[in-house]
């Protein structure tokens, strides 16, 4: 599904990602974690094209999403993108923010987006909020909002920026059981995150990075029990010394 | 001639200049020519304001340079440029409500153009990129996202801009438009004895106007600040 | 199209004229600003006063001043205020030549009104703890203003003072409707002896800009080489 050749970036003097040579097959859900300033946001950030790469190439169902022919929009509306900051449109209501990119591309009319949205808000357990304006959600809410707005375009991939480093303690939770329950459609997923035992509990497959390297893949069982990279084994033990 | 008597003679004077025997003057000018530069000057600072921060460098940099120099130039100076120019740009003498009307267009413009682009700018960035994540086109995204957001912030801003541009026609008086400080002078020819009185007149017509606009402008702050304060 | 002929400014009688004005605008702003900053800080200070009424006196101030056109300010000044001085005070003051200083008085107090409410929010921006501190230490009210928070305000304040040094700029060119001899009025002047319109307000037009330009640079200059500490 999405193929990384050789991808390499840089911002100014600093390398932010070093030679990345790594594929992520259809449906399969991935975790990519390691400690910050690895790399990871913005490894992710390339695969819609939200950052740019300055050697390489990337591939998206087999297609190389730089080469000048490509539609970036639509690419970008066949990939669904949740962020750290939820990133919500403030003057919209839930339901708005989740139909007004399909209705806007001509994807949907105004029913059909509209009953979609509700479907997708009824799935993440916020359709008694549809008519609710972003000020007037919790941090959890809003980020459950953003997931139903990504899904709404109906997009292939998904991507999620550390979607519960934004959020208090007691919210994680809530966003979390969504995602796990997206893991179960089939969707291919990437999710960039802290949280090690969603990671534990639904991810096909584990990526440690450091330094702008993919230092280790493996799964997550082996990844968490017998952890190869010996950055690999200093992060998990900084982890669970906190 | 007393002060109560010169209002009563001249109340009307003040009010519409010499309409309907002679072009419209006094307040109802300042008020239309203010009213119709500001409305025509909207769209064009939109325009230029989303060119200072468009992607499209052979669009932005001679726009910003023409925003420079506008905001650098006196707005007499424009006035003055508009008065002697128009004339041989249009073909035809040019009357001063034109005139005064094209320079205040040009000049409010520039400013509105700075208003738009610090309005979208303060936006959070966040926003455009949510939008075009979803797939929406560099237009689309303005057009769906950063605009309805940023015209509401920008709202108090354009109030207060509408109080200047009426300040900002008392600049008439120099080319002879028949606006309410040149007709105050008038009256001081005519009246001669009350140039005081006139003149803190002149001062608490424009107070009044300009201080109710500025006090709006205010409350619309306010009421923005609440409606989108997050919990 | 018309011929620009750049001889007429670089020498003789109506390059003498054009750079009589500019030298004449230049004074003014000269005059003007330390006076304006003067009178701005005042006005400051008294809008934080524990007496209400003094608060109210600031408020009265800075609202008349920002509400009335600078021309209104300018033909009251000129015209209005010397009427109520004893007869052979005004005989005395019209003949000096009162434009000048009726327009250094309009001037003074319109930008200083506008200067009060950037430095006010200057020292709204100096945390609460400094004067506090201050206060604690034993030094007076206006010791503590002037020793602790002042200085500390002024790094917050100096971009917006420095906008409205470039709007007093601007703004000495309206002195023209009382007869000043600056810049503007100058190039009326050598446009009507001359018919040669392009040069006089084109001469006019790049002296205003470059003075905006120096201040502008000043700006930039002072916000990188001065910026406001943190706490």
């Amino acid at each position: 599904m999405i193929a990384f050749e050789q991808v390499s970036k840089w911002f100014g003097a600093y390398q932010a990602l070093v030679d990345i040579h790594e594929t992520v097959a259809a449906g399969e859900r991935l975790v990519v974690c390691g400690p910050s300033g690895s790399g990871k946001s913005t490894l992710i950030r390339t695969i819609n094209r939200l950052e740019g790469i300055d050697a390489g190439r990337i591939r998206v169902a087999g297609r190389d999403i730089h080469s000048p022919g490509t539609d970036l929009n639509a690419l970008r509306a066949g990939i669904g993108f949740v962020f750290q900051q939820f990133n919500l449109f403030p003057h919209l209501t839930a339901l708005q923010n989740c139909t007004l990119a399909p209705r806007q591309l001509g994807r949907a009319s105004k029913a059909e987006a509209g009953e979609r949205a509700l479907a997708l808000l009824d799935r993440v357990g916020l359709a008694h909020k549809a008519d609710a304006l972003p000020s007037e959600l919790s941090g959890g809410q809003q980020q459950r909002v953003a997931i139903a707005r990504a899904l709404a375009m109906q997009p292939s991939l998904l991507l999620f920026d550390e979607p519960t480093s934004a959020l208090d303690p007691e919210m994680v939770g809530e966003v979390l059981a969504v995602m796990r329950d997206l893991a179960r459609d089939g969707l291919t997923m990437v999710c960039v995150t802290h949280e090690m035992g969603f990671a534990r509990e639904v991810a096909d497959r584990v990526w440690f990075m450091d330094a702008g390297r993919v230092l280790e893949r493996a799964s997550p069982g082996d990844f968490f029990q017998r952890p190869q990279h010996p950055r690999a084994q200093q992060f998990l033990a900084e982890i669970r010394r906190a | 001639m007393g002060f109560l008597e010169m209002i009563d003679t001249y109340w009307l004077y003040f009010l519409v200049g010499q309409y309907p025997d002679g072009p419209l003057g006094g307040l109802a000018l300042t008020l239309l020519l203010a009213t119709l530069g500001l409305l025509l000057a909207l769209p064009l600072g939109l325009v230029l304001g989303l060119a200072r921060i468009c992607p499209w460098r052979w669009l932005r940099w001679p726009v910003t340079g023409f925003v420079f120099v506008v905001r650098g130039t006196p707005l007499l100076m424009v006035v003055f440029w508009a008065y002697f120019f128009l004339p041989s740009v249009t073909g035809h003498k040019t009357g001063q409500f034109s005139t005064m009307l094209i320079a205040l267009v040009i000049f409010d413009a520039a400013y509105l153009a700075e208003i738009v682009r610090a309005g979208l700018q303060a936006l959070p960035r966040g926003q455009m990129e949510a939008a075009r994540a979803l797939g929406l086109s560099y237009l689309g995204a303005l057009r769906s996202v950063l605009l309805p957001q940023g015209l509401r912030h920008m709202l108090p801003s354009l109030v207060n801009q509408f109080a200047a541009t009426i300040k900002e026609t008392s600049l008439g008086y120099i080319i002879g438009l028949a606006e309410i400080s040149f007709i105050a002078t008038q009256v001081n020819t005519l009246v001669f004895t009350l140039p005081t009185q006139i003149y803190l007149l002149l001062g608490a017509t424009y107070f009044v106007l300009c201080f109710g606009l500025t006090r709006l402008a205010y409350r619309l702050e306010r009421r923005l600040a609440q409606r989108l304060h997050t919990p | 199209m018309l011929s620009f002929d750049v001889s007429l400014l670089l020498a003789g009688p109506y390059h003498e004229m054009l750079l009589a004005g500019l030298r004449l605008s230049l004074t003014l702003l000269a005059i003007t600003l330390p006076l304006a900053l003067a009178l701005g800080t005042l006005v400051a200070l008294l809008g934080l006063a524990p007496l209400a009424w003094l608060r109210g006196l600031a408020l009265v101030f800075v609202e008349s001043q920002r509400n009335v056109p600078l021309l209104a300010h300018l033909l009251f000044w000129y015209f209005g205020a010397p009427e109520l001085l004893p007869e052979a005070a005004k005989e005395w003051l019209y003949g000096q030549s009162f434009e000048a200083i009726a327009a250094v008085i309009a001037l003074s107090l319109y930008a200083g009104a506008y200067m009060a409410e950037d430095l006010r929010s200057g020292i709204r921006a100096v945390p609460r703890g400094q004067l506090e501190a201050a206060r604690a230490l034993g030094l007076g009210f206006l010791a503590a203003m002037r020793r602790v928070v002042l200085p500390q305000a002024l790094r917050h304040s100096l971009p917006p003072l420095i906008s409205q040094t470039l709007n007093l700029w601007k703004d000495t060119s309206i002195a023209t409707v009382i007869g000043v001899g600056e810049l503007m009025y100058q190039a009326a002047k050598v446009e009507s002896a001359s018919f040669r319109s392009v040069e006089a307000f084109s001469f006019a037009t790049l002296a205003y800009l470059t003075v905006s330009l120096l201040i502008t640079g000043l700006a930039a200059w002072v916000q990188r080489a001065y910026p406001p500490r943190a706490a």
